[in-house]
C-alpha cells in the first residue's frame, strides 16, 4: 500500500485555499498549509480562531464552502481504512456516555476488522486499564482525553490530528502525553496538534501553524517566531550615567525609558549598538540585557496584529472575543 | 512496536499492514455491537419484548376470568388471535422510542463524530444500523409474538375460543406483528437521523402515528372517512389484526405496503440528511 501510494504526499495533511461558512459566519477563510510527516506540527490561535473547524474539515466531518483537504493526497471520505491512516482526537467528546470505553473501542476497531487485542493494547497503553469497563460518561475530563487518544491510535496511523490534547489534564497527564507525541513523532509520524497555549505548544511542537479569524498568520518555527518577536523587543541598561547615556542614545528610530533612576529601557537599537555607544562617550554601564520576547508575547504580536487587521471587518464583539481569548 | 521504535526518523511510518479496511458487514458488526452494550438498549429490547409476549396472555386471563360478565356480542365478537398479537400496542411505543435513539443518541453524545470518522463514505453507518435494529427487532418481536399466541391459545382453551396456528389469518397476524413493529423501528431510525435530536424525533413518531389519527377524528366524518385508511398507523396495523372495521383500512397487504412506504421516505430523508449536512 506505501509503495503504490504518491510518495509526496505521504503522510501529509494538505489543506488548499480552504473556505468554510457557517451561514453567514466565516469559519475559516482561504487557509493554505500543509503538514509535513514526521514532525510534531503546531497549530496555534486564539479561541474561535478556526482550529477545530479545521480539523473537521480535514477529517471530513464538515465539508468546506470551497477548497479542498486532503489525507495522503485523498479527501478523507475517500480514505478506505481512514483509522489506519490517521488518528483523531477531536476537542469536543465523540463517545457515546452509556457506553465502556472498552465497547467504544471495539465497535470502533469492528469497522476496520482490528482484533480485540489491539483494543487492550491501547487500553493499556493510555492507562485506562482500571476503569475500561466503566461507563464512559462517569469519566473526568482527562480519562476522556486518554480514551479519546486510545481511539486515535487504535488503527496504529501514521498520522496523528489530536485537538487540544492537554485540556483537562492533570500536570502528570500533561507531560504524559507530551512525552507520548514526542515518541510517537520519533518513530516518524506526523503529529499536528492545537493548542491556544503557546507555551505548550513550544514545549512539544518543531512547526507552527499560527491562525486568527480564519486565516492564516503564520507558517514557521517557534524559534523563528520568537526571533522575529524579540526584533523589537527592549535592551535593558543599568549605568549610574543615566542621563549621559540617554542623551547620547535618543534619537529618530530609539526610544528610551527609565523605571528606576539607573535603569534605563532602550526600544529600537541591539543590546551591541548600545554597548557601542556607551563606549564611545565613557560612560560605564553596570548591567547591558536584551529583552528575549516570550513565547506568549511573541503569540501575542502575532494573533493581535489579526485582531486588529479584521477587527473593522468583524466588528467590535468579535474582536472583544479574541482579546479576551488571547 | 519495537521494530517501529528502531526506524529511522525520516522513515515513514507504516507500524503494521492494514488489518482489514471498512466494509460493510464489518460496519454491520460494530453496529451489533453497538446495540448491545448500551444498558438503555437492552432494557428497552426487554420491556417491548415481555409487552409483546405478555400483554395478550395478561388481557386474555382476565377476561376468561370474567367471562361471565360478559355480554353476549363481546362473547360472539371474541378475537383470541387480535388479543394474541395485542402487545404490539405497548411494544410500538418503546421500539419506536429506542428506533429514534439508536441514531439520535449518537448525535446528543457525539459518538457520531467517532462513527463518521471510522467510516467516512457515512452511509453504510445508516444501513447497518437499520439492519441490525430491524433483524433484532422482528426476531425479538416474532418470537414474543408467537409465544403470547400459544400462550393466550392455552388461556382462553377453557371457553372454547381457540385458534389453531393454521387457522385462516391466525400465522399472518402473528407474524404480522412483528412486520409491523420492525417496519416502524425502521422508520423510527430514519425520523431520528433527520432530526438528530431525541426529543424532536419520539415527538414526531408520536404525532405521525398517535395524534395523527385523533386529529382526523374530530373533522368531518367525510374527511375522516377519507383520510384516515392513509394515516400511517391505520395503514400499518391491518397486518396486525385478524379482523377490523374495513371502512378505515385499506386491504391488508396494500396498508402495509403504504406503511412501508412512508419508512421508506422517512430512512430516504435520513440518508440524503447524513450525506449532505455536517456532522
Amino acid at each position: 500500500m506505501v509503495a503504490a501510494r504518491a510518495a509526496d504526499n505521504l503522510n501529509m495533511i494538505e489543506i488548499e485555499h480552504v473556505t468554510k461558512r457557517y451561514g453567514e459566519k466565516v469559519a475559516v477563510e482561504d487557509l493554505t498549509f500543509s503538514v509535513k510527516p514526521g514532525v510534531v506540527t503546531g497549530f496555534l490561535g486564539p479561541n474561535g480562531a478556526g482550529k477545530s473547524t479545521t480539523m473537521r474539515l480535514i477529517l471530513g466531518l464538515d465539508r468546506p464552502t470551497s477548497g479542498t483537504a486532503t489525507v495522503n493526497g485523498k479527501p478523507y471520505r475517500d480514505l478506505p481504512a481512514p483509522l489506519h491512516e490517521i488518528g483523531a482526537l477531536l476537542e469536543a467528546r465523540a463517545i457515546h456516555t452509556g457506553r465502556s470505553a472498552y465497547h467504544h473501542l471495539v465497535a470502533m476497531a469492528e469497522t476496520h476488522g482490528i482484533g480485540r487485542k489491539r483494543v487492550q493494547e491501547v487500553i493499556d497503553l493510555v492507562g485506562l486499564t482500571e476503569v475500561a469497563r466503566k461507563r464512559a460518561g462517569g469519566f473526568s475530563l482527562g480519562m476522556g482525553q486518554r480514551l479519546g487518544i486510545a481511539s486515535a491510535l487504535l488503527g496504529d496511523p501514521s498520522i496523528l490530528i489530536l485537538d487540544e490534547p492537554a485540556n483537562g489534564l492533570d500536570p502528570e497527564g500533561i507531560l504524559w502525553i507530551r512525552n507520548l507525541l514526542k515518541g510517537l513523532a520519533a518513530e516518524g509520524r506526523t503529529v499536528f496538534l492545537s493548542s491556544h497555549l503557546m507555551a505548550e505548544m513550544a514545549q512539544t511542537a518543531d512547526h507552527l501553524i499560527v491562525i486568527g479569524r480564519g486565516r492564516l498568520i503564520a507558517d514557521t518555527t517557534v524559534a523563528e517566531i520568537v526571533a522575529q518577536a524579540s526584533k523589537d523587543a527592549a535592551v535593558l541598561v543599568r549605568t549610574p550615567q543615566a542621563a549621559e547615556l540617554r542623551e547620547a542614545l535618543v534619537g529618530k528610530t530609539v526610544t528610551v525609558t527609565s523605571a528606576e533612576r539607573e535603569l534605563l529601557e532602550v526600544h529600537g537599537l541591539t543590546s551591541a549598538e548600545v554597548g557601542t555607544t556607551a563606549a564611545r562617550h565613557g560612560i560605564v554601564l553596570h548591567e547591558l540585557v536584551p529583552q528575549k520576547a516570550s513565547l506568549e508575547q511573541a503569540f501575542m504580536g502575532l494573533t493581535g496584529g489579526a485582531v486588529e487587521y479584521h477587527a473593522g471587518m468583524f466588528g467590535e464583539e468579535n474582536a472583544e472575543e479574541i482579546e479576551v481569548a488571547a | 512496536m519495537s521494530a517501529i521504535a528502531e526506524a529511522p526518523q525520516t522513515q515513514p511510518v507504516r507500524a503494521r499492514p492494514y488489518e482489514g479496511r471498512v466494509t460493510l458487514p464489518h460496519v454491520i458488526k460494530a453496529e451489533w455491537t453497538k446495540l448491545w452494550t448500551l444498558r438503555s438498549t437492552r432494557w428497552s429490547l426487554l420491556v417491548s419484548f415481555i409487552a409483546m409476549a405478555g400483554l395478550g396472555p395478561l388481557v386474555a386471563a382476565v377476561q376468561m376470568s370474567r367471562w361471565s360478565t360478559l355480554s353476549l356480542g363481546d362473547r360472539l365478537t371474541y378475537d383470541s388471535i387480535n388479543t394474541a398479537v395485542g402487545g404490539y400496542h405497548l411494544a410500538q411505543l418503546t421500539i419506536g422510542v429506542l428506533g429514534v435513539l439508536v441514531i439520535s443518541g449518537e448525535y446528543t453524545t457525539g459518538m457520531i463524530k467517532s462513527s463518521l470518522m471510522a467510516v467516512p463514505r457515512r452511509l453504510p453507518v445508516l444501513w447497518a444500523k437499520i439492519l441490525v435494529f430491524a433483524v433484532v427487532t422482528f426476531a425479538l418481536m416474532l418470537l414474543a409474538s408467537l409465544i403470547s399466541f400459544f400462550a393466550v391459545q392455552a388461556i382462553v382453551t377453557q371457553h372454547h375460543v381457540q385458534h389453531g396456528i393454521g387457522d385462516p389469518g391466525a400465522l399472518r397476524t402473528v407474524v404480522g406483528g412483528a412486520l409491523y413493529l420492525t417496519v416502524l423501528a425502521v422508520m423510527c431510525v430514519g425520523i431520528g437521523g433527520i432530526l438528530r435530536n431525541t426529543a424532536g424525533g419520539i415527538a414526531t413518531f408520536v404525532f405521525l402515528l398517535f395524534v395523527l389519527p385523533g386529529i382526523s377524528a374530530i373533522l368531518p366524518s367525510s374527511v375522516n372517512n377519507a383520510i384516515s385508511p392513509y394515516l400511517p398507523l391505520n395503514a400499518a396495523t391491518t397486518v396486525a389484526s385478524h379482523r377490523f372495521d374495513n371502512t378505515h383500512h385499506l386491504a391488508i397487504w396494500a396498508g402495509f405496503a403504504l406503511f412501508c412506504g412512508y419508512a421508506l421516505v422517512a430512512v430516504v430523508g435520513a440518508a440524503i440528511s447524513l450525506l449532505r449536512r455536517d456532522a
